[in-house]
């Protein structure tokens, strides 16, 4: 018998960690991105996703806005900003 | 074929046969011969696995757990203090299903600092949720590692098994041992196919935060599935028997001379081959004694040993290991399986002995079996040197 064991990303039941959101999150400018992947490495909910340059995006329903993404770019393509400013797809 | 071996080289030997993919494991004596024998083997090219060295215990069970939750078979050993040192990590492979097998050469808890053998250790942690199964001897160490894996893979079970064998005894002592051909290994033991896996392609979490509305549900399932693991060992020990030719019965208990006995020594672990020397001593002489070898600890067989000994009138409980405080670990659960039953034994006497390594002669199990005519016995320590003890210390 099995009890509750493992969690697939985008499964987790209902924790939609977007509402832990404080303040600030991300955004992708999405305009000198090279396609590096290392958002979407980085981000500890695993809710950053693209393919392509240009293309990089987080899921806001999970988005802690932890701020690691923008660290962690190397072309400074995400900024961190205030929540409610628009925006959240650019 | 037979071969003279050591026990430690005797469990490197079956290790290597069930191929595992990841060995980790750090240096403790009695445990050490295993594990260096097996890097040997990695370094000789003659082992595939990838042999991790660490910088402690904590972090060779963390290996293991890692690499088994990537899919692949494992395999680990410690003793004493390196188990406790595993500890944490050691409930957390419990807690996410993960079929890791670990070697326990047991060995006594400091302080004070004793490297010999007693069975403290395991037993300490029996509520890890780890399947623990006792070895008397060395064939029956190397025998208990194929069943090990065969059983924590089991897609019902998916549990992780330690295989305790008494440090020194077994594992440096000599034996001739049948090590399987690889051959008749890879029959018994197909490559571990996981249930679910760490993959960068196919991402998942494991022993994720569960919220009071999940834990205990986690723990119930395992409870449970120890029930199918009581059904489980039978099984597999029918089939190795038909695949070695050596009889384990039903694998969770041997019974010695237990069906018209009237004095019944229960044990655990290498001390059960002394015992037997007695029984044969003594019915020889026509005293109706057995032995009730307990071969799973965990899950414990309660309902089996009730069946055996429900016709003994008298039973003695001999742990190698203490519940400081409290009755003896496996005297415990001896009592509550008896509690309440219409056919018990009128006597259960505990004993101690062995502890920290003090040898269990013939005489002590002879002692034991005298003492089992008098009144019942609670927590006696047997070969005790009073002439160590004071009452006070200082002036």
């Amino acid at each position: 018998m099995f009890g509750p064991l493992i969690v697939r990303p985008s499964r987790s039941k209902g924790d939609k960690t977007g509402s832990w959101r404080i303040k600030v999150k991300p955004k992708f400018l999405q305009k000198n991105c090279i396609a590096c992947k290392m958002c979407a490495l980085v981000c500890p909910e695993g809710c950053i996703s693209g393919k392509e340059k240009n293309t990089y995006i987080c899921d806001y329903e999970y988005c802690k806005g932890c701020g690691l993404c923008a660290i962690v770019c190397p072309k400074a393509d995400i900024e961190m900003v205030e929540e409610g400013s628009g925006g959240e797809n650019k | 074929m037979k071969e003279f071996l050591e026990g430690s080289h005797a469990v490197a030997q079956i290790v290597k046969l069930c191929k595992p993919g990841v060995i980790s494991a750090y240096p403790i004596t009695p445990q050490t011969h295993i594990v260096e024998d097996l890097a040997q083997m990695v370094a000789n090219g003659e082992l595939g696995s990838q042999f991790v060295n660490v910088e402690s215990e904590h972090s060779a069970a963390s290996v293991v757990l890692g690499g088994s939750a990537a899919g692949v078979r494992v395999f680990t050993a410690t003793s004493s203090q390196g188990l406790f040192l595993m500890a944490e990590v050691v409930f957390n492979i419990a807690g996410m299903r993960l079929p890791v097998v670990m070697t326990c050469a047991n060995r006594a808890i400091s302080a004070p600092i004793s490297i010999w053998n007693d069975q403290q250790d395991s037993i300490s942690l029996r509520d890890a949720g780890w399947i623990q199964l006792y070895a008397e001897n060395i064939q029956e160490a190397v025998d208990l590692h194929l069943i090990a894996y065969r059983l924590s893979e089991n897609k019902s079970i998916m549990l992780p098994t330690m295989v305790c064998m008494d440090g020194f005894i077994l594992t440096h002592g000599m034996e001739a041992v049948d090590i399987p051909t690889q051959e008749d290994v890879d029959k018994f033991l197909p490559p571990y196919k996981p249930l679910y896996k760490l993959d960068p392609a196919e991402p998942l979490s494991m022993g994720l935060l569960a919220t009071p509305d999940y834990y205990m549900e986690t723990r119930f399932a395992i409870q449970e599935t120890f029930k199918d693991v009581l059904k489980v060992i039978p099984a597999l020990s029918g089939e190795f028997k038909s695949s070695f030719g050596r009889d384990y019965k039903d694998g969770l208990v041997e019974e010695y001379y237990t069906k018209d006995a009237e004095k019944v020594v229960i044990a655990m672990g290498s001390v059960c081959g002394t015992v037997k020397e007695v029984v044969d001593a003594m019915r020889k002489k026509g005293k109706k004694v057995g032995l009730l070898k307990i071969i799973s600890y965990r899950p414990f067989p309660y309902a089996r040993i009730c069946e055996a000994l429900k016709n003994v009138p008298r039973i003695a409980v001999l742990d190698k290991a203490v519940s400081l405080g409290g009755y003896a670990p496996i005297a415990t659960e001896i009592k509550a399986a008896f509690f309440g039953k219409k056919k018990s034994p009128k006597v259960v006497s505990s004993f101690i002995a062995g502890l920290g390594g003090r040898d269990i002669t013939q005489e002590s199990i002879k002692e034991i079996f005298s003492k089992l005519s008098q009144k019942e016995a609670n927590l006696e320590f047997i070969d005790l040197k009073p002439e160590l003890l004071k009452d006070e210390y200082g002036e």
